[in-house]
């Protein structure tokens, strides 16, 4: 299958790719790990004039330790994000969450920053970057800015990320002592996730400190759920305990219907994975 | 025969490597679209994306002024309006079978269906006229449920026909003389108090056969002969089909079907775009290609199954079945398929599978849809009737109250009623269902895993288990060709074969079944080095080329060994029979006192004698030979079977459903077939492992979808769900065997065995796992949401379900944004 024509662009620093994206105007397309383009283009359901190509800049690949954060560039490819030793060490969930994404090859060429910035909200690492509170480093001409996950995802496949912009890193607390579980279903193994919850918790003692839980596929954005968190905290890590606070789970989500799962059993879903998710979570 | 040859010369029976996967695997291939020839013109087909329409303008004028485009053509401008595709098997006298045209002109028929073709110097430029052709449609309902379909007073595919119904074939044992009526069956058992009348409808969804290499055509118009290379399953019925549907001289075409990717039947038609190819190569004068997408593979190549089946089995208490009546309704498409409206007939005689069955009535309603094609997919019409019979037995277990296997036990033909005259005419040769069940049930642990499924019913286990038990017989080796006589098939069932002896001693096998990855080479090359005692090495398969093969009937229905195989062993013998002559000439004695034996021929009681090389070389250089022969040792053959072939196999199959979610996992599949002497046991293995994944792809993964406007909704490998191996369990697989006695070599047909059984076998587990919470059925594919809803039901917990938007994303997306269900990137 052949795209239509397109230019290429294959810039060797941030900088010359956001002079490159504004030079191009709004019918620009940026070209990360291409998982999710490549296929749109070939099936021309894209035809984007330019396509800027972020694979010359080797310092956006980059994993490392900056004070209390784990600094992740936004084309460190999937399996380098699932293998660091500060991810694993410091943001498990991520890893976790990572090494369900799709396939081996997919995940070679899969890019942390490309998935994030294409919010698909059936992609699973907007519920993990949204659970653990991200920021997200965006430079276009004015400079760089910070946005947190929560004023990142807008809607359906739309970011903060503005005209002229370029997503460069993926900023992630430090969740050192955390225990964590990305508790999946899909229809394949390869498939997207109909639902899937991203669960980290703090256990003191056998009492749940602090929860964050993150739904994939259950809105048009990655959400969380603030009301199982509430219901967690401060309680021992019991089954009846997590069975009870994963009945809040579909608070203020908006389960899509498509033919693998309508809403109704969605919902069902996401109540189940979370008690799952918490339950495996907590051992 | 080989069987007397010292065991360990023998190739016969070894596990080889397949000699082709070398150059398959290592890029040093030959596929259609790897063609270029000089001066090669691309093609690209317009394609309706509306179900049903009338066609009222198409303006080409923005294409034709495209970069690098050569034509824009519609079926006027090829002249092609008159030429439409035939139908190869006319099922009945009456049955109906409009010509599927090259291209719609005035009504298009489903959506897929080609309207216009650009031609232009780079598939990429083609591509982007493509887009400039604007098509004008005036949309008209589509038809698209079978069922009503085929209702008095239905809206009309093709409104001339006067109905939707393409045909009605009946099989009755009664009015054939081969069994009892099954109406006086049915009636006498609603009478009884002493038996059981069950009935059940079941829905055969429709699948695509997803083969790897998309189908791709070139044609060179250049030379004597116009070549068309394609990816075909059937390079010489497409020769023929090409011939009979644009009027070109068979003797002017030459076919090349060169190294291809797959076909598990979907590249059994001859399609339109062979054709257009054809007729734009030679309205230019210029070499063309068509390489299809895998969208447009999806869309347009034919899709196989799709058949509503409604079942009447009738048994005494005791267990002892006493009638079966089945009703099918047949989803043809929107037109026929070159084989396509005898696929339920070839599961007509199946339906009774491996068990005595006094009375038996098989009706079938073919019916037009504004959907792709349906035409044969791995197992075309067996698997069908083997998921019928099998989700019937236990049903009927069920109603009895007796464990299924045992109940299968009582009804199937026993090993010693072998040669066995089914309730359909058709003589099992040879068969052990006792022996191939004892140790699929030893391999299996069935008692051990019934004890655990007990266990777990008892404590309300979250994930509960389920045994699916699937038995399969098919007829396969199509085929005698009296046979498909009778059956009004539009062509024999023989097959041709040539061995040709070099000077050097090498051999050079020719086949006219046209492997395309089942390891003919290989499995071909063992059976000739025994046969002339030559070691594998020296042994080269040709095929798929109809210079090199003139005469064949191609690749399907699990006939390449069982018929090919034996035509190649025919030439072989009359090879030998040569050489034994020429032998006897060199070595100066009797040919009766000539034993010839791994590839020697000795004068008997001497040490004298001579190698078949020798004897090869001694043909070629010719100073001596005698003289009442030529002096070749080259020879034809060609077999025609006289029977088909009876494989059979117990299937076994560990379901693990969790009830909370739905999801079924498949945790232990155990399968024991018979496909009678195995040539080369990792080719089998690698069939039935195939053939496993895709009959269990059918019962949990696959379906292919239409919205209500006959818009396909899972038109990519995103959303039509195909299994890899992350999705499969290792299986276990092992085999028996009961040599066929209706071929010298012993062997069945192993190709479609994994498919047919393993579908029901599947199904059959995931009821079994939530019978006792009150589900009753759960249709394919059983997916997670399906076997949710069914538990809620049996629960009267269900919920009202949310209305679902059938668009299903694509492409690289997992959702779709409902304000822009295309997907498009704005």
């Amino acid at each position: 299958m052949i795209p239509s024509k397109f230019d290429y662009v294959k810039p060797a620093s941030v900088d010359e790719a956001v002079r490159a994206l504004v030079d191009a105007g709004e019918d620009a397309k940026i070209l990360a790990g291409g998982q999710s383009l490549l296929p749109v283009l070939r099936l021309r359901l894209a035809a984007p004039s330019v396509i800027i190509d972020l694979g010359g800049i080797p310092e956006l690949r980059s994993i490392s330790e900056d004070g209390d954060r784990i600094a992740i560039g936004a084309m460190a490819p999937h399996h380098d994000v699932m293998r660091d030793g500060l991810v694993t060490q410091h943001v498990a969930l991520l890893a976790q969450a990572t090494a369900t994404v799709a396939d081996p090859q997919v995940r070679h060429r899969g890019t942390l920053g490309g998935a994030l910035a294409h919010a698909d909200p059936a992609g699973d690492l907007g519920a993990v970057a949204l659970a653990l509170e991200a920021e997200f480093v965006i430079v276009g001409t004015s400079g760089t800015r910070t946005v947190t996950a929560a004023d990142f995802f807008v809607d359906y496949f739309t970011t903060a990320i503005g005209e002229g912009e370029i997503l460069t890193q993926v900023r992630f607390p430090k969740y050192t002592g955390w225990v964590s579980h990305y508790e999946k279903f899909n229809r394949t193994a390869q498939a997207w996730s109909m639902c899937a919850v991203a669960a980290a918790l703090k256990v003191d003692g056998g009492t749940i400190s602090e929860a964050r839980i993150g739904l994939t596929n259950m809105g048009t954005t990655p959400l969380r759920a603030p009301g199982v968190e509430a219901a967690l905290v401060g309680q021992a890590a019991t089954a009846e305990v997590v069975r009870a606070a994963a009945e809040h789970a579909t608070e203020g989500t908006a389960a899509p219907s498509d033919a693998d799962a309508a809403a109704d059993y969605r919902e069902h879903l996401a109540r189940v994975l979370t008690g799952r998710a918490v339950l495996t979570a907590v051992g | 025969m080989t069987t007397t040859a010292e065991p360990t010369t023998l190739e016969f029976g070894k596990a080889r490597t397949r000699k082709e996967d070398a150059r398959l695997i290592t890029g040093r291939s030959r596929y259609t679209d790897s063609i270029t020839l000089p001066g090669m013109l691309h093609l690209v087909v317009v394609r309706s994306p509306l179900a049903h329409a009338t066609i009222t303008g198409v303006d080409k004028s923005a294409a034709e002024k495209a970069p690098g485009v050569f034509g824009v053509y519609t079926a006027a401008d090829l002249g092609a309006e008159g030429i439409g595709l035939p139908c190869a098997w006319p099922i009945t006298p009456d049955q109906k079978a409009p010509p599927r045209p090259l291209l719609a002109s005035t009504t298009v028929s489903f959506a897929g269906e080609g309207v216009a073709v650009v031609v232009a110097r780079t598939a990429g430029e083609a591509k982007d006229a493509a887009e400039l052709v604007e098509v004008d449609y005036d949309p008209l309902d589509p038809i698209l449920d079978m069922e009503a379909a085929a209702q008095d007073g239905a809206a009309l595919v093709h409104p001339d026909l006067g109905t939707n119904v393409s045909a009605t074939w009946v099989f009755d044992s009664a009015a054939a003389g081969t069994g009892d009526d099954v109406a006086a069956a049915i009636s006498a058992a609603e009478a009884d108090a002493d038996s059981v009348v069950v009935r059940r409808r079941f829905r055969q969804q429709r699948l695509i056969p997803a083969f790897m290499e998309p189908r791709s055509v070139v044609v060179d118009p250049n030379g004597e002969q116009v070549t068309m290379w394609s990816s075909t399953q059937v390079p010489h019925i497409l020769r023929t089909m090409t011939t009979v549907t644009t009027g070109i001289p068979e003797s002017k075409l030459r076919v090349i079907a060169p190294d291809v990717g797959g076909g598990f039947g979907g590249k059994i038609g001859v399609v339109p775009e062979e054709m257009l190819t054809l007729l734009v190569a030679q309205k230019l004068h210029k070499p063309v290609k068509w390489t299809e997408t895998r969208s447009e593979s999806l869309l347009a190549a034919h899709h196989g199954r799709d058949q509503i089946q409604d079942l009447t089995i009738t048994a005494k208490k005791d267990g002892t079945v006493t009638g079966l009546d089945v009703h099918l309704y047949a989803d043809m498409g929107a037109y026929l398929g070159l084989v396509g409206p005898g696929v339920p007939v070839l599961g007509a005689f199946m339906f009774n599978a491996i068990y005595k069955i006094p009375a038996y009535k098989f009706t079938c309603t073919n019916v037009f849809t504004n959907k792709t094609l349906t035409d044969a997919y791995r197992g075309a019409g067996r698997p069908e009737a083997t998921f019928a019979i099998e989700r019937l037995m236990d049903e009927l277990a069920v109603e009895l109250g007796r464990d299924p296997l045992e109940l299968r036990k009582q009804n199937w033909i026993s090993h010693e009623e072998f040669p066995y005259t089914t309730v359909c005419g058709l003589t099992y040769d040879s068969g052990n269902y006792e022996q191939a069940t004892d140790r699929a049930v030893e391999l299996f642990d069935y008692a051990g895993l019934r004890r655990e499924q007990e266990e777990r019913r008892r404590n309300g286990d979250k994930v509960q288990l389920g045994i699916g038990i699937s038995t399969f017989t098919e007829m396969c080796g199509l085929a005698p060709s009296r046979v498909l006589g009778s059956l009004a098939y539009g062509a024999g069932g023989w097959e041709a074969a040539s061995i040709r002896m070099l000077a050097t001693g090498k051999v050079e096998v020719i086949t006219g079944a046209s492997g395309h990855g089942q390891g003919h080479e290989t499995a071909f090359s063992q059976i000739v080095a025994d046969q002339l005692g030559v070691p594998f090495e020296d042994v080269e398969v040709l095929h798929g080329d109809t210079q090199i093969s003139p005469k064949g009937l191609d690749t399907y229905g699990s006939r390449s060994l069982v018929v090919g195989g034996i035509a190649i062993v025919k030439a072989a013998e009359k090879v030998v029979a040569k050489a034994k002559k020429i032998a006897a000439h060199l070595l100066e004695a009797s040919e009766d006192d000539i034993e010839f034996n791994a590839g020697q021929f000795t004068v008997k009681g001497t040490g004298q004698g001579k190698a078949i090389q020798e004897i090869a070389f001694a043909a070629f250089m010719a100073h001596d030979y005698p003289e009442d022969m030529e002096p070749s040792l080259d020879s034809d053959a060609v077999y025609d079977p006289e029977n088909f072939s009876f494989p059979h196999g117990t299937h076994l199959a560990a379901m693990e459903v969790d009830t909370e979610t739905g999801r079924v996992t498949l945790r232990h599949y155990v399968c024991v077939d018979d496909v009678g002497n195995v040539v080369n046991p990792l080719i089998v293995e690698g069939q039935v492992h195939g053939g496993l994944a895709q009959g269990i792809a059918q019962a949990l993964f696959e379906e292919a979808n239409y919205d209500d406007q006959g818009t396909l909704v899972n038109g990519t490998f995103v959303d039509y769900t195909l299994p890899s191996a992350a999705d499969l369990p290792s299986f276990t697989t092992e085999h028996v065997s009961t040599p066929a006695t209706s071929n010298p070599l012993g062997v069945k047909g192993v190709g479609e065995a994994g498919t047919i059984a393993s579908t029901p076998a599947i199904v059959n587990g995931v009821i079994d796992a939530l019978r006792h919470l009150g589900v009753k059925n759960v249709e394919m594919p059983c997916t997670s949401q399906r076997v949710w809803r069914a538990i809620q039901d049996a629960r009267g917990t269900a919920t009202q379900e949310t209305p679902v938007d059938t668009h299903s994303p694509g492409a690289g997306l997992g959702s779709i944004d409902p304000n822009n269900p295309q997907g498009e990137i704005q």
